[in-house]
């Protein structure tokens, strides 16, 4: 399959085979009006199988929202159409702002303007919970 | 400023030291009856619970100390809309420190990001409730004189009881503490709670559906209640709910010297026939919640008082 090569813009790699779309949601791509590409399946020697995805414009990207879906993300940010950056992402410690708690008991479900934050609990196994009720955050 | 929000918010010294405290306070009640002259306790129940906002109460009273707030949300602001966060900012220009109950998971943890006083968690919704597990191990120290080397049964509702998860959570920080779980299949112990704290620390424990033939090696029975809500379907909570309803028989086999505790209130899983049997020891429970919220309470008021010396 081909898609456009890109001049300016990111190429998001490496993701878990599944977990593209999630991540699109995630990070809010439908809003954007530039081409966006998610490619499912694609043949991977890291992986089997992984996603791709190819945004057609420098944005700013949320780099903690995607060390939350999959650290092993790689992040290539490409200009001029060839490749000017490849950042490797970290888990990050706290997150907030583009999950939200799904506990039906949580306060963040009468108080809608609390931020909706989670905290790392388990590095090893990527557990993060909802600092106030801490629920196990169920998006992988 | 230091709150108490989780159990597990206290190290082993500092629950140890207010276990220490709430026994002076039991031998030397009159050293401590001026100790909160003129200070305040608001108790802020957006939900109901009598006996554990009276616990409070009665603790602020004992300790010479005033009170004021409020037992249910109707009949506070919260009940016109008001953010936890607005309500605490407003009390804190009241009150010296609060004990707060909340339907809602987190609640206190919101209270405390933006209290000038002290918060206490009193319960929130199916969460935590510390209070409840400093009661357990004070009436656990003072009946064993030690919070170590010893069996320990939990019965009942094992998969939402939290008193019984922080109990477990909080004992096994002790050593040589052996857990007994028993529970009917659907309400058995939590995956997570087996894995994070009872395997991680190396705990020993077994699972077991039978209570009776738990019972000769138990030093400690914490009951709990089997709630008929909890069931699919009638039949199986027919079928299993008298296995977990302890009555003087199931007693027959137990150790002399075995203390039989509950968070009550009580429904019908323990039979008022084992009320007389001098191991029932669930009403001096009751007792020591009130010594040992006595303790945090003067504790959360002297490290606040440091704080504000510094
Ligand atoms: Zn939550």
């Amino acid at each position: 399959m081909i898609i456009g090569k890109i001049e300016n813009g990111l190429v998001l790699d490496h993701i878990r085979a599944g977990y593209g779309m999630k991540l699109y949601e995630i990070l809010g791509l439908d809003k954007l009006d530039c081409q966006v590409a998610l490619i499912k399946n694609a043949d991977s020697v890291k992986y089997e199988r992984k996603d791709i995805i190819k945004i057609d414009r420098m944005i700013d990207i949320n780099i903690d929202a995607i060390g939350f879906v999959d650290p092993n993300i790689t992040v290539n940010y490409i200009e001029g159409g060839k490749l000017a950056k490849r950042t490797h992402i970290d888990m990050p410690e706290e997150i907030e702002g583009f999950v939200r708690c799904k506990n039906p008991r949580c306060i963040t479900t009468v108080e809608q303007e609390l931020p909706h934050r989670f905290r790392l609990t388990d590095r090893e196994k990527g557990v993060y919970r909802c600092v106030y009720c801490e629920s196990k955050l169920e998006v992988k | 400023m230091r709150h108490l929000i989780d159990i597990m918010d206290l190290s082993v010294g500092e629950i140890n030291d207010m276990i220490e405290r709430a026994k002076d306070i039991i031998e030397n009640p009159a050293d401590y009856c001026e100790k909160c002259k003129g200070r305040k306790l608001a108790t802020l129940f957006f939900e109901p619970s009598t006996r554990t906002r009276l616990s409070f109460e009665a603790a602020m009273y004992e300790l010479g100390g005033n009170v004021l707030g409020f037992s249910e949300a109707q009949s506070s602001s919260a009940a016109k809309g008001e953010s936890v966060a607005d309500t605490i900012r407003t009390v804190g220009a009241y009150a010296d420190i609060i004990a707060m109950r909340h339907p809602k998971e987190g609640a206190p943890v919101v209270a405390a990001a933006k209290s000038t006083v002290p918060v206490i968690n009193a319960g929130d919704g199916g969460h935590n409730h510390p209070t409840q597990t400093l009661t357990d191990l004070l009436t656990i120290s003072r009946e064993k004189g030690r919070l170590n080397s010893m069996t320990v049964g939990l019965c009942g509702d094992l998969k939402f009881g939290r008193t019984v998860h922080s109990l477990i959570a909080a004992m096994s920080r002790y050593e040589n503490v052996k857990f007994v779980l028993i529970s009917p299949e659907e309400l058995k112990i939590p995956e997570y709670l087996k894995q994070e704290i009872l395997i991680k620390n190396n705990m020993t424990f077994v699972e077991t559906g039978d209570l009776e033939s738990a019972m000769p090696q138990l030093d400690i029975l914490y009951m709990t209640r089997v709630q008929r809500e909890r069931f699919f379907n009638e039949q199986d909570y027919l079928r299993l709910k008298d296995s977990y309803i302890l009555t003087p028989d199931k007693l027959e086999n137990a150790k002399a010297d075995l203390s039989i505790l509950h968070p009550l209130p009580r429904v019908n899983e323990i039979s008022v026939a084992v009320d007389d049997d001098p191991r029932a020891r669930y009403f001096e429970q009751v007792r020591n919640g009130k010594f040992i919220r006595m303790a945090l309470i003067l504790k959360l008021l002297e490290e606040a008082e440091q704080r504000e010396e510094q």
